[in-house]
């Protein structure tokens, strides 16, 4: 058993491409489309759910023997609760004007279902390790979902990529405009029905019958 | 009164849950196949709102906002670990009741009824009161007293109720078109919450 086993890449790689919890498994769309309308906070959202994807799993992994099967929803959420409380805080101090931004998203990373599916479905059952894996390779999944999204939305909704313009002075000039539309609710979810068509269309075992 | 009929109806349309925050999609997208079972699920989750937001805007006004208990102390902090513990409560409660008096409807929402929880509409509102506490009472989002509580878990719960009643209607229908093989299923399903959601914008003028 090493640490860096064929299996535990497997672990580790899969919700990055074929296993990703955000197109495949359909987790946590809620803030996947509320915080992309600019890269910053996506970003930041992303590591946010990655440090705590993470660590509660390795907590419930620790914990998964000696917790009765009735009471694990309200274990798991007081645990995840606590790990939400103290990243907020963090937030609060040392990224304010973001975690304004973010506003109550960071407070759903409670109820994000990437945390309860993965609780649930791998801490349950596998050692520390793997556990711990699983949590950073399925936040990445979704923080790179989220990177995706917010990058196509904040180039072309307002021309700029992290708050600095990059659709140079003299497109305006000949005519090109903005697309308003593109930091607008709706527009998330139609670029992640797009993303999800990609990907299907490349990989023909996902697609639904 | 006017404000709470305002805040109702600005809640249902124009401050939709799914529309406007995504809150709930999980559920919203795994659910919505037919339209009894969407039916089964809003009304759930609106009775869950309706019982958890008030509670949880009491917790708030009385317990952890700066000096409720003790003088000079914000407990504002333990909001997150305090309001899911009410909703996991709650929700366990209404488990109860639905297995009990509607075996039928308690086997066709499956395990969405427990992951009712961890549905992010329960909380999102919860969070949202919150946020809306101190705001100007002559702002229509303004949550001042018990009675804008209620209406603003009323509104949010009914809204979500429409939104996947109305989903779920069009999924019904979407199953005897064509639609190309990759967008199937999931895909298809995501453009069309886009569409809706731009129907929807057309509320966001609304004034009463």
């Amino acid at each position: 058993m090493s640490l860096f086993s064929k299996k535990n890449k497997e672990v580790f790689t899969a919700p990055l491409g074929k296993n990703n919890p955000v197109t495949v498994q359909v987790l946590g769309i809620c803030s996947a489309l509320a915080v992309t309308a600019q890269l910053k906070p996506a970003i930041v959202m992303g590591l946010s759910v990655t440090i705590i994807v993470a660590l509660s799993n390795l907590v419930i992994s620790l914990l998964r023997n000696t917790i009765p099967n009735r009471v694990r929803i309200i274990i798991q959420l007081v645990v995840v609760a606590a790990l939400v409380t103290i990243v907020s805080e963090v937030l609060k101090a040392f990224a304010y004007d973001v975690s304004v931004q973010l506003s109550v998203y960071i407070g759903l990373i409670i109820t994000n279902c990437i945390l309860m599916g993965r609780l649930e479905a791998f801490a349950m059952s596998n050692g520390p390790w793997e556990s711990l894996l699983d949590g950073l390779g399925n936040g990445l999944g979704y923080a790179k979902i989220l990177v995706i999204v917010a990058f196509l939305r904040e180039l072309f909704g307002s021309g700029c990529l992290f708050g600095y313009r990059v659709i140079p002075q003299w497109c305006y000039d000949h005519g090109y405009l903005d697309n308003g539309l593109m930091l607008m609710p709706p527009m998330a979810l139609i670029i992640v029905g797009c993303i999800i068509w990609w990907q299907r269309a490349h990989n023909k075992d996902l697609q639904e019958q | 009164m006017e404000h709470f009929f305002s805040l109702f109806v600005r809640s249902i349309f124009v401050d939709n849950m799914i529309f406007a925050f995504f809150l709930g999609m999980c559920s919203y997208l795994a659910v919505s196949k037919n339209v009894k079972t969407a039916l089964g699920l809003g009304v759930a989750v609106t009775f869950v709102e309706i019982i958890t937001l008030p509670v949880n805007y009491l917790l708030q006004t009385k317990v952890l906002g700066p000096d409720c208990l003790v003088p000079g102390v914000d407990l504002s902090f333990l909001s997150f670990i305090l309001f899911i513990a009410v909703i996991a409560g709650i929700v366990q409660l209404v488990e109860m009741i639905v297995e009990k008096f509607s075996p039928a409807l308690y086997n066709s929402l499956g395990i969405f009824l427990p992951l009712i929880a961890v549905n992010c509409a329960i909380m999102g509102a919860s969070l949202f009161m919150q946020q809306r506490i101190g705001l100007d009472p002559s702002n229509t989002q303004a949550i001042t007293n018990f009675g804008d509580a209620i209406a603003y878990a009323l509104g949010s719960g009914i809204g979500w109720g429409l939104a996947i009643v109305c989903l779920a209607a069009i999924r019904e229908k979407m199953a005897y078109s064509d639609v190309p093989k990759p967008l199937k299923g999931l895909g298809i399903t995501f453009i069309t919450v886009g569409l809706m959601a731009m129907a929807f914008m057309c509320f966001s003028g609304l004034t009463i």
